[in-house]
């Protein structure tokens, strides 16, 4: 289920495609991340990359867990955000006392710091699975955010603990001080870790992760402990977390308890979940769109946090594997050529289902700037469309194409699901599909 | 200091009856479903909201009834429309789908209402002190909400141990099937389980609204303690998240009031270290320290008897 490359049937054929084939990504990902900021050089888009860089190896660190081994956490910032106070205090102290450290080896002792605290509170949570964990999780997250206000000397308080990232030892002449260094040490350790994650899929750990997954009894009876498994793939997923927290930390030369709060780990399972956490490019997918959401809607909405809410309970409620399972419920249908069955009747869904969207954002636009008043304007621009938010006529749209939208696009959705079918059974007809 | 106990003994059972009323409906929503609800402390959020804005339009009495209905209704819409229809992929989908509900409703709330704290006053009718002890004027208000959720937590009882339909409720917790068999509709008990959860959470938020603040964020504070609660009691067991509600009632109630601290119990021994991690525990308040005491209690309990307090089961 996990991996990509070996359920396919070809892999048998010819391997010495599949697997130049499986190097190429890693490769053409490698030279992506050089050449971005060649491309968009602007200092708006370097933050912005470095920052789904950050995102990308947290939501990874994040699928070791949910993903691989079945533990929904909601409390997985707590080592993000330990690993960036450990980097943060070990920058402090090689300024002060001139040790020998370079920058780039920073996120290294924030992996350690995640991993250390996985180590101490790990135990006792990963005794059970399921629900338990999740409860656990969340009130172990809560009590490590809330001690961080109390040990102040530590944590700093409400305003953190700041350093100079400059002040480091140079290696090969680079300070550190200009985005685009900083970007690439983050697209270093991104390239790193998740190298490193992906072995980690591949590894016998990997799989028997998937097996506790799946069915720990078995698990027990094939003489693994399940506990013992689950406890090494959270020491795995806190070091992972611990390294973007220490990035974070060089990223913004501060650290404070935001960063182990349970926003932070709300966003991390946002953007694993929405992404899909069945194939390992899933978190990658959901890092970029939810960051680049978290950065563009800003600018734009009020409410865009009600946003991430509604698409992420539209993803939870119709597709659960996420924007991965959904590119990956096409596979097959490439593969038998009868992809073009289906694309007329998703061309026809796309309208109403675009009318019903541009609704449901008219309704909570007009609903925001009517309570909160005249401070943010009462012009709604939607698709380069001026809507006053004041006007029964923006009111009347919106209920009509809220309503409208919706019976039209359920009835597109029931043509999508019909033409699915028979895309499906010519598909197996021909052998693609099990 | 007798002063102290005794008030604070009344406002820590006031708080534990509070976390009654909502551990009650989450936990047998769970042993019924198998999904802890994480958006139950939002229906608590949305009873104080409608409470609030009843009260403007219709009064506090009539909102004390409509507000609970309103909840209620969006609980069991909640049931029939997203969760039976997760139910399909597993729990953490249905964990899931709640988690998202509650961040949903929380921007909703804060969209409509704004992020400040409401102007939710208690009614005129109970804005006088009920009686007066060692000097403080005890508000009749609370005494009110003390009576409400004592009622509610008899009237639950009895509906579910001496009516039929908790019987069939009960019998529907743990055989499903066999209900289903003998021709009562299961899916509709389960949406009017949900419901009722969801309504008592409501009730809950409508008469604490005025005492405690009623805001966009008070669903965020609560949860994390009404989960501490549930697991603490043992997960699905009813007289457990009774006992743990007043045992962390009284808990919080006391270490906000008591103000003691290493450095003042201690105070010839100071280690004067400059400032440290030692110095930050030493000099910390047992207030100070209030909010991170249910998660010290779960982790000690989830060491010293992982089943919780009256757990049947390991959880």
């Amino acid at each position: 289920m996990i991996d990509v490359t070996s359920s396919a049937p070809v892999a048998t054929i010819e391997p010495k495609g599949q697997r130049l084939r499986f190097y190429g990504i890693w490769v053409i990902a490698a030279i992506a991340l050089v050449v971005l900021p060649l491309v968009f050089s602007s200092g708006g888009s370097l933050t912005s990359f470095s920052l789904i860089g950050i995102a990308i190896i947290f939501a990874l660190s994040y699928n070791i867990l949910l993903g691989q081994t079945g533990l929904l956490s909601f409390g997985h910032a707590v080592h993000y955000g330990i690993g960036g106070f450990f980097a943060i205090h070990l920058m402090n102290a090689v300024a002060a006392r001139g040790w020998p450290i370079p920058l780039p080896f920073v996120p290294l002792v924030g992996g350690i710091g995640g991993l250390l605290l996985a180590i101490v509170i790990g135990w006792v949570m990963t005794k059970r699975a399921g629900t338990v964990f999740a409860m656990i999780s969340l009130g172990i997250g809560e009590l490590v955010a809330s001690s961080s206000l109390i040990l102040r000397s530590v944590f700093g308080g409400e305003s953190g603990i700041t350093t100079d990232r400059t002040a480091l030892p140079h290696v090969f002449g680079w300070s550190f001080g200009p985005q685009i260094q900083i970007y690439y040490l983050i697209a270093f350790w991104l390239m790193i870790s998740a190298i490193a994650m992906y072995a980690l899929t591949r590894t016998p750990l990997g799989r028997i992760c998937n097996a506790v997954r799946d069915n720990p009894e078995r698990v027990e009876f094939i003489g693994y402990d399940p506990h013992v498994v689950r406890y090494i793939a959270y020491g795995f997923a806190g070091f992972f977390a611990g390294v973007a927290g220490g990035l974070s930390a060089i990223n913004f030369e501060i650290a404070n308890s935001a960063y182990l709060g349970a926003a932070q780990s709300g966003i991390v399972l946002f953007a694993t979940f929405i992404g899909g956490t069945a194939y390992f490019f899933g978190p990658i997918l959901g890092a970029i769109l939810v960051t680049y959401l978290q950065l563009g809607l800003t600018d734009v909405t009020t409410v865009w946090q009600l946003y991430f809410g509604i698409i992420f309970i539209g993803i939870v409620m119709f597709a659960p594997g996420g924007m991965a399972g959904i590119l990956m419920m096409h596979r097959p249908l490439v593969r038998a050529g009868t992809l073009g069955m289906i694309i007329p009747s998703y061309l026809v869904a796309l309208i109403p289902t675009l009318a019903l969207a541009c609704g449901v954002i008219l309704v909570i636009e007009t609903i925001a700037r009517y309570t909160q008043g005249e401070g943010s304007g009462a012009i709604i621009n939607l698709l380069g469309i001026p809507f006053n938010a004041t006007s029964p006529l923006t009111w009347f749209a919106a209920a009509i194409l809220t309503i409208g939208g919706f019976f039209v696009a359920r009835l597109s959705w029931r043509r999508i699901a019909e033409a699915w079918d028979r895309a499906t059974t010519v598909a197996r007809d021909r052998g693609y599909l099990a | 200091m007798l002063e102290l106990i005794v008030i604070s003994t009344i406002n820590g059972v006031l708080f534990g009856m509070l976390l009654f009323l909502l551990s009650s409906g989450l936990t047998v929503i769970f042993s019924m479903m198998g999904v802890l609800n994480f958006a139950h402390a939002s229906f608590y959020m949305l009873g104080a909201f409608f409470g609030f804005q009843l009260t403007r339009w219709i009064g506090f009495w009539p909102a004390l009834v409509l507000a609970p209905l309103l909840v209620g209704a969006i609980g069991m819409a909640v049931e029939r429309y997203g969760l039976r229809n997760t139910h399909k992929h597993g729990h953490v989908a249905e964990l899931l789908l709640t988690f998202g509900l509650a961040f949903a409703i929380e921007e909703i709330v804060s969209m409509v209402w704004g992020k400040g704290p409401m102007d939710y006053r208690v009614p005129a009718l109970l804005d006088f002190p009920a009686f007066t002890i060692f000097s403080t004027n005890y508000p009749a208000y609370k005494i009110f909400m003390l009576a409400v959720s004592v009622a509610i937590f008899v009237a639950l009882l009895v509906t579910l141990k001496r009516t039929r339909v908790g019987l069939i409720v009960q019998a529907a917790l743990t055989h499903p099937s066999m209900v289903a068999h003998l021709g009562h509709n299961v899916g509709r008990v389960f949406m009017l389980v949900f419901g009722v959860g969801a309504a008592l959470a409501g009730v809950a938020g409508v008469i604490a609204g005025p005492a405690l603040v009623t805001q966009s964020d008070m669903a965020t504070l609560l949860g994390p303690i009404l989960f501490v609660v549930v697991v603490f009691g043992g997960l699905g067991s009813l007289s457990g998240a009774f006992i743990a509600s007043l045992f962390i009632g009284l808990v919080q109630t006391f270490a906000v009031a008591l103000n003691g601290s290493l450095a003042s119990a201690f105070g010839p021994l100071d280690p004067s270290f400059g400032p440290s991690v030692i110095t930050d525990i030493w000099n910390v308040t047992i207030s100070q320290i209030a909010p991170i005491l249910p998660y010290v209690l779960l982790v000690l309990i989830l060491i010293v008897r992982p089943m919780g307090l009256m757990g049947s089961r390991e959880t």
